[in-house]
């Protein structure tokens, strides 16, 4: 008897729905020009494919913090700590190695992760904010997603729950496929099928820059509840710092938007360390509602960092944590209980979120190298951001109408169709701009804004020596890149 | 605070049923009992790190190194550390696109998938496609994506041991699908009966259940038996037979303690067995480098295996792995570095294999003194320990202690193994945790304790127990006469 038991057939029907968070068509296609260019250099008018789409900086260059490595080598082999010539390192390995007990960093931790890890996490919110953190609110994850998975198996019940989502997300979000923004933009919609919710989009307003509207979010809180959904577990908010730092004023209309509606509140602040712009400064949610009075009782906040970005970039570490505020006991438990079933996150991971929330400080031994270092991958990213914009770039490209009309012709949105375009000329990979995501809301992208003509690439920015003058030459103009898409005769 | 805020009773029901012992409620009890400076002996978990077990010395060499590359390029490196930790943290760099600091690929380093592929094949003398090889976040997250994919709704049953390791029904609650347990025999030495195993089936089918796939951990969880070829045999035609899909969990397949069954693969038997089962039966292997002498449970390094499943197939268990984005690069380098250790000729090699025999045959020690120890208690009996790194002993409960179990309002074995650790420290996880035959009550504790506490772990066990059991036997029953 043939036992072909699992097949796509046979499959669970949410994994065949949920697109990949990985790899976007673009993102294959550039796999496939690769391989090409491999076997025969000369397949291509280009030498290599350049990854822009994704925020891996460190493999475009970007070198980590020294302070930070040298003390996760210590903590991995602690027999170094007799061998290396004196440093701050050594303490600091040797203060995290004796809150670890047994020193067994190959051991599994508590399930929220090592409790002075989380004290040295806690103490570093408050010393940002300047509200109190509790060590036990903090749970440690194998970066921001897997903690934003267990709030989403928490709230999803049945598909009659739903979460507010900001469209587009591009002007909210990195580039990176592989990034948490992943999951609030492909990713998103893979958590949606996985966990059947329905996301309840909310325009954003782009001839306000982008801005969120209290009285857009109330109007399709409104319609989807009129449409038969019963509850709504959460907004999903995401910070707009690599583009827009929000203003204060809009994240307090959130709060009370929140608040009042009893949503929980998810504030993906994992680029809170990427502002290059003087006059802004990052607030997390914490903060604003602490401010504007509003205590545990007022407020269900759950607040979620990585390593993987800011000035340290550590994608492939794996850390993360989510500070759970305004639960009660009861639901603190089960999330626990959730936490449990893996045991506990990487610990090496722990260790660098740590580090990364408690950095080198003025007068520490290693706070002048440390400085000089971040300073550098900072001011590199702000350089080729002309100050204007935090990590990303967007040059801002008129497609010709016969453009537009070409790519309706073969069924693509017009920037999906830039994008193929330019990979196939020049190697160049970036995100196209979807704002046909969500067909299935009824509305289009192309229906919602029906003016746009303009594509706007997301280009993240990475600090890299070998890649500085292509890099330069882009951010001088999207003029090159769009002259060389008009010799391909549009 | 609006109503409509997150609270228990809007709880994701799923969440709800999810129960995971293993961090439970002895393991809670047992960390407020530290907590107020009580000494507790954590046997709860295969945690060989946090009871003393050293790491072996030539992988965390090599991480180091990938951590801090800078010190390769320091003019002493080689004097601080030998030349083939250096190469091969040299050579794992160049896997990466930009350190440990760059995410990989969902699947994994494509250098380390092949050196796991070429590790199968050395292992089991068939070869190995390391693109049918994916690393993950640790073996339980690779569970967890395979289930996902299976289990479509509450019509979808998963056959799982019973005693099993909780992770499977944990994550069968969250996904919404059925467990159809299938009973081993205490008695048999917790062998895997085919009789029971058509029965369970059976069963469930006829309650409208579709069994999707078969679960067999091996060596067992927490039974520790290491299943004979035959039996493996008899599983893998029946798993033909019932178009059924066999998941292997192989983690403690380092972990064996006796010689007459030594460790053999699933996919080893099945490729044996050859066609049209070797090419049809769809396989999952599961493997480590938290168990076996490693122990690196917190680098949290792992990996599944496919055998027969198809290539688009294949594809969309690549889409549910990139949910997870891309697992940690230190752990994929502690798996590449587990499967190809330090070979003869090596500089490293003779410490290696010092260290990791030293780690085995301690182990194996260890198996014994526990399995001795507990049957030398009253009204205990207990199956010799014959692979990975449990003790699962049969506590013969007095209806007395049920009795006043139930008036306390806990399981009967919960409230013994609350009693234990209150009177000894030693924090063991209730059998009924694990699953368990009616009225049958267990506890589960691990062999990692070091060897030199062992004694006297074992003699505060049997005077507790000793004296449990005489508290709650009708008088005259127990006599120290």
């Amino acid at each position: 008897m043939a036992s072909t038991t699992l097949t796509l057939d046979t499959i669970n029907p949410k994994v065949l729905e949920c697109e990949y968070a990985v790899r976007g068509e673009i993102v294959i296609l550039a796999q496939r020009l690769q391989e090409e260019l491999k076997n025969n250099p000369n397949a291509h008018p280009f030498d290599e494919i350049l990854y822009c789409n994704i925020g891996n900086p460190q493999s475009l260059g970007q070198q980590p913090i020294t302070f930070f490595r040298e003390v996760l080598a210590l903590c991995d082999h602690p027999a170094l700590l007799d061998k290396l010539k004196h440093g701050a390192y050594l303490e600091r390995a040797s203060e995290i190695l004796h809150q670890i007990p047994g020193r067994a960093t190959g051991a599994y931790s508590h399930s929220q992760g090592i409790k002075g890890l989380r004290d040295k996490i806690a103490a570093g919110i408050e010393a940002r904010d300047g509200y109190p953190a509790d060590p036990n609110d903090i749970f440690l994850t194998d970066g921001a997603s897997p903690a934003v998975h267990t709030m989403m198996q928490l709230l999803i019940r049945s598909k009659n729950d739903g979460i507010l989502c900001p469209i587009p997300q591009y002007p909210l979000y990195s580039a990176s496929l592989l990034s948490m923004e992943a999951l609030f933009l492909n990713g998103i919609k893979a958590l949606n099928i996985s966990y059947s919710f329905p996301m309840v989009p909310y325009y954003l307003n782009e001839a306000a820059g982008w801005g969120l509207e209290i009285a857009e979010l109330k109007n399709q809180l409104e319609t989807a509840k009129s449409k038969g959904l019963m509850t709504f577990s959460n907004d999903l908010n995401i910070s707009m710092l690599p583009l827009k730092v929000l203003a204060e004023n809009n994240q307090k209309q959130i709060v009370d938007f929140c608040k009042d509606e009893g949503l929980v509140l998810l504030a993906d602040e994992v680029y809170q360390e990427n502002i290059y712009v003087p006059d802004k400064q990052f607030q997390s949610f914490k903060k604003v509602a602490r401010s504007m009075g509003y205590g545990e009782k007022d407020i269900s906040l759950v607040s979620f960092q990585s390593v993987s970005k800011g000035y340290y970039g550590e994608c492939g570490k794996r850390g993360g944590y989510m500070e759970v505020t305004g639960f009660s006991p009861e639901i603190r438990e089960q999330i626990y209980k959730l936490a449990s079933v893996n045991l506990c996150s990487n610990i090496s991971g722990q260790i660098l979120a740590s580090l990364v929330m408690n950095p080198p400080k003025v007068g520490d031994e290693s706070y002048e190298s440390y400085l000089a270092e971040k300073d550098a991958i900072l001011s590199s990213l702000a350089r080729r951001a002309k100050g204007r914009r935090a990590m990303y770039l967007f040059p801002n490209i008129d497609l010709p109408k016969r453009a537009i009309e070409a790519a309706k012709a073969v069924n693509t949105a017009p920037d999906a169709f830039y994008a193929r375009r330019l990979l196939n000329a020049t190697g160049i990979v970036f995100l196209a701009l979807a704002l046909d995501r969500f067909p299935e809301h009824g509305i289009s992208g192309a229906q919602y804004y029906p003016k746009r003509t303009k594509y706007q690439p997301l280009f993240p920015v990475s600090p890299s020596s070998t890649k500085d003058s292509w890099m330069n030459s882009v951010t001088d103009g999207s003029a090159i890149v769009y002259h060389r898409l008009l010799e391909l005769k549009f | 605070m609006s109503s409509k805020s997150l609270d228990y009773e809007n709880l994701n029901e799923n969440v709800k049923k999810c129960q995971y012992a293993v961090r439970g409620e002895l393991y809670l009890r047992a960390s407020e009992l530290q907590k107020e400076g009580k000494k507790i002996i954590f046997t709860n978990v295969g945690n060989p790190h946090a009871l003393g077990q050293k790491p072996l010395t030539f992988p965390r060499e090599v991480v180091a190194l990938c951590q801090a590359p800078f010190l390769l390029d320091d003019p002493n490196v080689g004097l601080v550390f030998p030349a083939d930790a250096i190469a091969r943290a040299k050579h794992y760099l160049s896997m990466t696109s930009g350190g440990l600091g760059a995410y990989s690929d969902s699947r994994g380093l494509p250098g380390i998938r092949k050196k796991v592929a070429e590790f199968i094949e050395r292992r089991d003398g068939y070869p190995s496609d390391p693109e049918l090889i994916f690393l993950t976040g640790g073996a339980s997250i690779g569970v967890i994506q395979i289930l996902n994919t299976i289990i479509r709704g509450a019509h979808d049953g998963i056959l799982v041991p019973v005693p099993q390791y909780p992770l499977y029904s944990a994550t069968i609650s969250l996904l919404g699908g059925s467990l159809v347990p299938y009973y081993l025999e205490e008695t048999a030495n917790w062998g895997l009966d085919i009789g029971n195993l058509r029965q369970s089936v059976t069963q469930a089918r006829s309650q409208g259940t579709t069994v999707r796939a078969m679960v067999v951990i091996n060596p067992g969880n927490p039974t520790g038996q290491c299943l004979s070829e035959a039996n493996l045999k008899e599983v893998l035609k029946f798993c033909y037979e019932n178009n059924l899909v066999l998941l292997g969990d192989e983690v403690y397949q380092q972990n064996i303690y006796q010689d007459e069954r030594p460790f053999i693969s699933a996919r080893k038997v099945l490729m044996n067995m050859g066609p049209p089962i070797s090419k049809e039966v769809q396989l999952v292997s599961f493997h480590t480098v938290s168990k076996g002498y490693w122990g690196e449970c917190g680098q949290r390094g792992g990996y599944f295996e496919m055998t027969n499943i198809s290539p688009q197939t294949v594809e969309e268990i690549y889409k549910v792995s990139s949910i997870s984005l891309s697992p940690n690069v230190s752990g994929q380098i502690f798996m590449g570095l587990m499967v190809s250790p330090p070979k003869l000729g090596d500089i490293s090699y003779e410490r290696y294999v010092r260290e990791s025999k030293g780690i085995l045959e301690s182990l194996r020690r260890r198996a014994r003194i526990m399995t001795d120890g507990f049957n030398s208690c009253r009204n205990v009996v207990c199956n010799f320990t014959e692979g990975a790194m449990y003790s699962f002993p049969q506590i013969r409960l007095p209806p007395k202690a049920i009795e006043a179990a139930k008036s306390a309002g806990k399981v009967a074995d919960v409230f013994y193994c609350l009693k234990l650790l209150e009177a000894t420290g030693i924090s063991t996880v209730p059998g009924s945790g694990f699953g368990q035959k009616e009225g049958v009550f267990h506890l589960r504790t691990t062999i990692l304790p070091a060897e030199e506490d062992m004694p006297a772990i074992m003699a505060s066990f049997k005077k507790f127990n000793d004296e449990f059991m005489e508290q709650y036997e009708d008088k005259g029953g127990y006599s120290r006469m």
